[in-house]
């Protein structure tokens, strides 16, 4: 196969950047995106340009690491697939591939292809957790989790990660990452103690981040792990009660 | 006669009670003052994660050093299948003595067995803590927690959630870590990679690290380090490590004394999807609980090319289950890749490069149904499916041995701390529990049980005698220097200037490894791989080619700094392999084998931990040796016929 790149290229956080064309030949069906991508940087470093900057780790869609925009569509167009697990199959030959970063005010570009999601980790800080110093828990089987409340956990805890979601969202929402983190913690009888306060701290701590959700949509399209729309109406639903469940007592305002 | 640099610190008396024996003996430092103590902890995997969270949570004053964007990105959320625990929920006669016994026979006994017995012990806590923090196990109709069996076993006592149970504990183990940084007990630094150790008056004093954005290189000082940076499997570079996955931190602690110990110990898993192509950049493995359900099978005839399902069962040879009856499909990994390695060098093998045997599921589809099995294995076949582009719920999955972790690593005391006091290892990065051989859903369980536990414990016996101390200033001379060390590596990397990709050189070690020091090894060829590796060394610093600077974020340069330890590190691992004139687990010499082609042993002059000392870029390593005892668990031939 033969493709042609428009990769985006952007030396560094404050400085323009552009979309530059590259050629590649003998690209074979098998290829992953990314390996198409090492092909691509051997070839630059052949001819002594620097190579594109790409975050990437396992390579098995799991960590979350890689994030291209690719035509326009996060993670490329392969539903549920992240881009790592993208391979060139899914391309015809001769095609014109267009590869930017995650695009969202919340995620500066770095270099090239490289963003800063750290804002998300801040998200878990504001209360992504359950609190339980090691040491103190009882037998795990002593507090029965139905299953139907074990899997509905798992959907929403599969959540990688990586950002596609904000990357799709016109507005750079988060609402599909922070609800399947609310939502895996809210849906077990462990999570309950912190559960009002949680679904607040965590909401806050996104807004202060990241744009409103208006019901595209489009987070769910571009999930490579297919996480539900039905997990932001659940955090919306804990939020809006959270507002009446809080237990603090009146006049204890924080 | 013990080396005195390999002062194990067993506790004495019957092994069921030496670690709360060891617990009431060690010295403690009251609540109040261990916020006194600055602990530096490098790496955020399962081991990484869970003791800088336990460490915040104790109240000490944690510094987290990782080179991920963020902490939950550590390899350890790559693990699918599970992690084992005794807890006999099954009622299938499992025990802790059970747990223990089949890790040190499955390790080949070559672990040292009090390790191993305090691992088992804390399994049960692991689990107990992890539902606790809201890890989503796989449950019954019933709300009671569900489990499978993996390898080396005949109990299910494997726990798992879905094929996503590393990213459930890694998401578990960050989540308490998160908390801890909310709480101001524990200090974040990510795209941050270690570079060197400090080490000042014989104690470890701190890190040199490297900011992966903008090049800085500066120290972190504290009254420990602690290393869990994983395993080096990477030095193949095909494996199915993560690609950012190496061996730099603790060959930088190696370099500067702490003694690595059986660095020879690779573990290649046959369960991973075989290889496609030259561009290949890394191996994918296929969870080993896949073997509870597929069969495993080659054509019995060498060279038949029909596809799976024209092959009648008669023709068919199921050869893990005709040569170990008993266990089946669930032999060890070392016995299955061996096998399976057999079959296609004698021309058995199937696919287009005849590289791979079969997986099948077809015989559990029809019995089960294939809802059952998509339940069971859903993310995996479509995993297999993304990769290869083909059904494996119709066509039989192919399947080939990979480099998959390392039971190698820095040497460590009962303690978990190094031959450099100060400096504690966890998890993959140290030698301990596994033996010459891991089995499946053991790497979780032993990350967790140092991060959450052991740790935790023990470095309070070094640091009590410290209160009242301050950690060496970063501003000290010692720091000064390795800082400058780093700072000229970076630069002879940069400006080496060459005609060939780090990755050409990474590729080259690689197929130097794979053929000479991997799956089966010889005298011959180890020996050739220890005159080549020098070679290419040499070869790699003149005529590298790092392109861009050093100041800004630069991904060739951190691979090249990487390739460059590797290179070191390949040399040493294959001198181990010729020194260890035996096969055990995942060491085979092909001159140590029985008549039926099983790993042959020899107890009376190998049954020691081999623990190598650096002695200089010129000089040979000298050789320690830590002699393993097993009053416990008997040395026997191991059988799984």
């Amino acid at each position: 196969m033969h493709v042609t790149l428009e990769v985006w290229r952007q030396p560094g956080p404050d400085t323009a950047g552009r979309f530059v064309t590259y050629p590649v030949d003998d690209v074979s069906p098998d290829m992953s995106f990314l390996e198409l991508f090492d092909v691509l940087n051997e070839q630059l470093i052949k001819a002594g340009d620097e190579p594109i900057a790409f975050d990437h780790d396992c390579r098995e869609g799991i960590c979350g690491s890689c994030s291209m925009m690719i035509n326009g569509r996060a993670h490329g167009p392969e539903r549920g697939t992240a881009t790592c697990q993208l391979h060139m199959r899914k391309f015809s030959d001769g095609a014109h591939i267009t590869v930017e970063p995650w695009r969202a005010a919340a995620f500066p570009v770095i270099k090239d292809l490289c963003v800063d999601r750290a804002a998300f980790d801040r998200i878990i800080e504001a209360g992504g957790y359950i609190t339980a110093p090691t040491g103190g828990a009882r037998d795990a089987n002593e507090i029965l989790v139905p299953k139907s409340a074990a899997d509905a956990a798992m959907d929403a805890a599969a959540c990688i990660g990586c950002g596609a979601c904000v990357a799709a969202c016109p507005n750079g929402a988060a609402q599909l990452f922070t609800s399947a983190k609310i939502q895996h913690l809210n849906l077990l009888p462990q999570g309950q103690p912190e559960r009002w306060e949680r679904v607040i701290n965590m909401v806050d701590e996104m807004e202060r981040w990241f744009g409103s959700c208006t019901n595209h949509g489009e987070c769910e399209a571009a999930c490579p792990k297919d996480i539900s729309l039905d997990f932001i109406a659940l955090m919306n639903r804990d939020y809006v009660k959270a507002q009446f469940k809080q237990r603090r007592l009146a006049g204890q305002r924080r | 006669m013990t080396d005195p640099l390999l002062e194990a610190k067993i506790p004495p008396g019957p092994i069921a009670g030496k670690w709360d024996e060891h617990k009431f003996a060690v010295k403690l430092v009251n609540p109040a003052n261990r916020r006194k103590f600055k602990i530096v902890v490098v790496g955020s995997g399962l081991a990484g994660a869970s003791a800088a969270a336990t460490l915040g949570e104790l109240g000490y004053e944690v510094t987290m050093i990782t080179f991920h964007d963020s902490p939950r990105r550590a390899h350890s959320i790559a693990a699918q299948g599970g992690i084992n625990a005794a807890k006999n929920y099954r009622n299938d006669g499992d025990s802790i003595y059970r747990l223990f016994y089949d890790t040190v026979k499955g390790g080949d006994y070559r672990s040292r067995e009090a390790n191993v017995y305090r691992l088992a012990q804390l399994s049960v806590n692991i689990i107990d803590q992890c539902v606790a923090q809201g890890v989503p196990f796989a449950r019954e109709y019933g709300g009671l927690l569900d489990n499978r069996s993996f390898g080396g076993a005949q109990v299910s006592r494997t726990f798992y959630a879905r094929g996503q149970t590393g990213q459930q504990l890694l998401l578990g183990a960050y989540q308490a870590l998160m908390r801890q940084v909310h709480l101001g007990n524990v200090r974040l630094y990510p795209r941050t990679e270690m570079l060197d150790l400090v080490v000042h008056e014989g104690r470890a004093v701190g890190v040199v690290t490297r900011d992966l954005i903008t090049g800085d290189v500066t120290s972190h000082a504290g009254h420990a380090v602690v290393l869990a940076t994983g395993g080096y499997g990477n030095v193949f570079y095909l494996s199915t490590n993560a690609k950012n996955s190496n061996v730099t931190a603790i060959w930088r602690a190696h370099r500067r004394g702490a003694l690595m110990a059986n660095p020879c110990y690779t573990q290649i898993h046959p369960t991973c999807i075989p290889a496609s192509d030259d561009f290949q950049s890394k191996l994918t493995l296929m969870s080993e609980s896949l073997r509870n359900d597929g069969r495993i099978w080659v054509p019995q005839r060498p060279g038949d090319e029909r596809p799976a399902d024209q092959i009648p069962e008669n023709d068919r040879d199921y050869f893990l289950e005709r040569r170990y009856p008993a266990f089946g499909n669930l032999v060890p990994r070392d016995v299955a890749s061996r096998a399976a390695k057999r079959e296609v060098d004698a021309e058995h093998g199937v696919g287009p490069l005849r590289n791979g045997v079969y997986l099948d599921f077809s015989e559990p589809i029809s019995r089960l149904g294939r809802d059952v099995i998509e339940e069971r294995y859903g993310n995996l076949f479509q995993m297999y499916e993304r990769i290869t582009g083909e059904d494996p719920y119709v066509v039989p999955m192919r399947i080939y041995p990979a480099v998959h972790y390392t039971m190698g690593g820095l040497w460590v005391d009962y303690n978990l701390m190094s031959t450099i006091p100060g400096l504690y290892v966890l998890g993959e990065a140290n030698f301990s529990d596994h033996g010459a051989n891991r089995l499946g859903a053991s790497a979780l369980m032993q990350g967790l049980a140092d991060g959450y536990y052991v740790l935790p414990a023990t470095i309070s016996d070094y640091l009590a005698p410290l209160l009242g101390t301050d950690p060496c200033p970063t501003d000290h001379q010692v720091f000064a220097d390795a800082e400058a060390e780093v700072g000229e590596r970076v630069r002879a990397l940069l400006s080496a200037k060459g005609t060939h990709s780090v990755d050409h050189f990474h590729r080259e070690l690689g197929k130097i490894l794979w053929e000479d020091c991997g799956m089966e090894r010889s005298e011959a060829s180890l020996e050739k791989a220890l005159a080549e590796i020098p070679a290419l060394r040499e070869e790699f610093h003149k005529n590298v080619r790092v392109l861009g600077d050093g100041e800004s974020l630069n991904q060739s340069l951190e691979k090249a700094g990487r390739v460059a330890d590797f290179l070191e590190f390949g040399e040493l691992m294959c001198r181990d392999a010729l020194h260890r004139e035996e096969s055990c687990g995942g060491h085979f010499r092909v001159e140590h084998q029985t008549e039926d082609g099983e790993a042959l042993r020899d107890d009376e002059h190998f049954a020691y931990v081999a623990a190598w000392e650096y002695t200089g870029d010129d000089a040979n390593p000298r050789l320690h040796q830590e002699p393993l005892e097993f009053e416990a668990a008997h040395l026997a031939q191991r059988s799984y016929k």
